[in-house]
């Protein structure tokens, strides 16, 4: 094992420095040495928890949830740490830099869900669910439909949320070391295969915890010059922010990036809701020992998150400031910000900190994408190994078993990112994130929120309306101008929105209440029946205790 | 769980004093995070001009509290459900774990 590792890491370096010079002299950038060291420091660091978490790591328990022995501050900083990822860091401050105020839209939208999922969800997922969300939605429905349905609203939501990190990552280690787009996105997603198919969940939450103390330390520092040299006045960064900035006043106010209202109306629903079926977020509710500590992650998590994405804008505003000013003009190439938009908060780093600062804050950004990639691919390997295989395919498996078969999921879920981390290598990281959200709350939500509280849910209801939201949700966003005008090349979209939430819940919504009513089966009637059964569970927890082993 | 038990627990007074008392406690807080939510997203959908209007003189807008505190908000109501939740909850849900323990 630990040769293994060994033996990995070497040929990271080699390639590494490998492909370094060879692109070096095509690169417009200096090889950053103070940023090279610091992401060998963590590279080793997570190793090193890799191969212990390993060693502990032998039941499927222990590789979904971490044994359940995730304390609720500790997981609190893991979902902080799933939540302020690569997209969140780089695309909101990004878009702050970009348009001003349209990136607190997001920071709000993104934020809001937390307390709706607490007073909702959390609790009653807790104490009905063991490793992935279909087991909540299939606790008293059909098991083989819902679970195929369930993991593929969780693979397609993964998918997006894994490209839009593979993005980030191919940009940011672009500008970071110089290398190439291609090879840094083939590195992300092999140390990501890496940490989960050798430590699961506990070396994936440790990486993630770190991660997030490292990043609300680095973006406290960069917050904290930004306002100094303002004598701690948001007031008087804002007014030099609209000097600076080409729109100048218009930046203070929603403006381009949300367009019209059902946009709006729209987003906001998906970032909403979507939270509350986001499945690497959802996993974390179980690495806890019960319903207590998972209710305080809650809290911590919004703490945290709260607050870093309050820094966040001020760290974009600072951007706007400093990097048009006469000795920003460093960061630019053909009037371009170097790397996109989304370096935004990189190239400030160096304003504020310098190279030592740089490098810090460039290897925890590295850092964040291989702890969010690694927990979007567990959760994506647990609905391939969990829902599908051992409960539909395979319903003999043995532990062992579904283990290799996550172990084989991760790996093909590694290769499907980086080779679509590569086709999307132009878009926005904030926007495909949005689209995640779209999707996790058309097809995912509607069907957790309506097997918990309402006792009427059938599973030919839940099944076609699910499959019919997330069908909406991803024909809308290839008919929508994104896929269809920007990628595809297409003059005009067939749907005008970029958003299409706010359409495609409402589909999954109406056809499950539809086909739920209209089935008048035996098997619902007994699906009815049994909402009893589970609502007292849900409420109390009894019976969940020994989901978890300790 | 076997339906014995089920109703058993179903017909505790403590049962349903939790179901009752968490349920509107969380329906509460919950409509109130919702109306505040969508209260901000209709306003930039309908009216985006209100959230540019400037507080004073200079050049900051009321749109950068409005959303500064419904981040701020949002922390403190789930605080405010939990600090609940953990204490009278937790402690009725125990004395209805006591009630049944022996058919669990």
């Amino acid at each position: 094992m630990a040769r293994i590792l060994l033996l990995i890491t070497t040929i990271f370096a080699i390639s590494l420095l490998a492909a370094g010079d060879a692109n070096f002299e095509a690169s417009k950038r200096e090889l950053n040495i103070p940023a090279i060291i610091m992401f060998f420091i963590f590279v080793a660091g997570t190793l090193a928890i890799t191969y212990w978490a390993a060693r502990r790591t032998k039941s499927a328990s222990d590789f979904y949830t971490a044994g359940g022995g995730i304390s609720g501050f500790q997981n609190g900083m893991a979902i902080a740490g799933d939540y302020m990822s690569a997209a969140s860091f780089l695309g909101i401050s990004g878009l702050v830099y970009l348009s001003g105020y349209d990136g607190l839209i997001y920071a709000v939208g993104f934020l809001v869900g937390w307390p709706v999922i607490l007073f909702l969800m959390a609790e009653k997922l807790r104490n009905l669910g063991k490793f992935t969300f279909a087991d909540i939605a299939a606790y008293r429905l059909g098991q083989k439909e819902i679970r195929t349905l369930a993991a593929f609203g969780s693979l397609s939501v993964v998918t997006l949320y894994l490209i839009a990190q593979m993005v980030g990552s191919g940009k940011l280690i672009q500008v970071l070391f110089g290398l190439e787009y291609e090879y840094a996105v083939i590195l992300v997603g092999v140390m990501m295969i890496v940490y989960v198919t050798f430590g699961g969940m506990l070396a994936t939450t440790w990486v993630q915890i770190i991660k997030a103390i490292l990043l609300l330390s680095g973006v406290s520092f960069m917050g904290f010059m930004v306002l100094m040299h303002f004598g701690f006045s948001f007031e008087a960064l804002a007014t030099k922010a609209v000097e600076t900035h080409t729109k100048g006043q218009a930046i203070m106010a929603p403006g381009g990036f949300i367009s019209d209202p059902i946009s709006a109306i729209s987003l906001g629903m998906a970032l909403m809701l979507g939270t509350a079926g986001l499945p690497h977020v959802l996993m974390r509710f179980f690495t806890v020992g019960n319903a207590k500590e998972a209710r305080k992650s809650v809290v911590y998590a919004t703490g945290f998150i709260g607050y870093f994405y309050l820094v966040i804008a001020v760290i974009g505003l600072g951007a706007i400031v400093f990097l048009n000013s006469p000795e920003g003009a460093k960061y630019f190439v053909d009037g371009k910000l170097f790397g996109g938009n989304n370096m935004a908060a990189i190239h400030l780093s160096h304003v504020v900190g310098g190279n030592v600062f740089l490098g810090f804050i460039s290897a925890v950004a590295f850092a964040t994408i291989l702890a969010v990639v690694s927990g979007l691919t567990l959760a994506g390997a647990s609905a391939i190994s969990h829902d599908i295989y051992a409960s539909v395919i395979n319903k003999n498996a043995t532990e062992e078993q579904e283990i290799r078969i996550s172990k084989i999921a991760v790996i093909v879920i590694g290769i499907v990112g980086v080779l679509l981390g590569i086709a999307f290598e132009q878009q926005n990281i904030a926007f495909m994130v949005g689209l995640a959200f779209a999707i996790a709350a058309s097809a995912n939500f509607p069907i957790l929120f309506l097997s918990i509280y309402w006792s009427k849910l059938t599973t030919r209801g839940a099944v076609i309306g699910g499959s019919l939201g997330l069908l909406t949700a991803v024909i809308l966003v290839i008919i929508g101008p994104i896929v269809w005008v920007q990628i595809l090349g297409n003059a005009e979209a067939l749907f005008p929105y970029k958003h299409p939430a706010l359409f495609s819940v409402t589909v999954a919504f109406v056809a499950i209440w539809f086909f739920s009513i209209t089935d008048k089966s035996q098997r619902a009637k007994d699906e009815r029946i049994a909402f009893e059964a589970q609502n007292v569970r849900a409420e109390t927890g009894f019976g969940a205790e020994g989901a978890v082993s300790h | 769980m076997n339906e014995e038990l089920v109703n058993k627990i179903k017909a505790n007074p403590k049962y349903q004093e939790l179901v009752s008392k968490r349920t509107s406690f969380a329906l509460k807080l919950g409509i109130f995070v919702l109306v505040m939510f969508y209260a901000y997203i209709l306003t930039i959908a309908f009216n985006p001009s209100i959230m540019g209007m400037k507080t004073g003189d200079g050049v900051m807008t009321i749109g950068f509290p409005i959303g500064a505190a419904i981040i701020i908000i949002s922390f403190f109501t789930t605080l405010i459900y939990v600090k609940r939740a953990n204490g009278e909850f937790e402690d009725l849900t125990n004395a209805i774990k006591e009630d049944v323990k022996d058919e669990l």
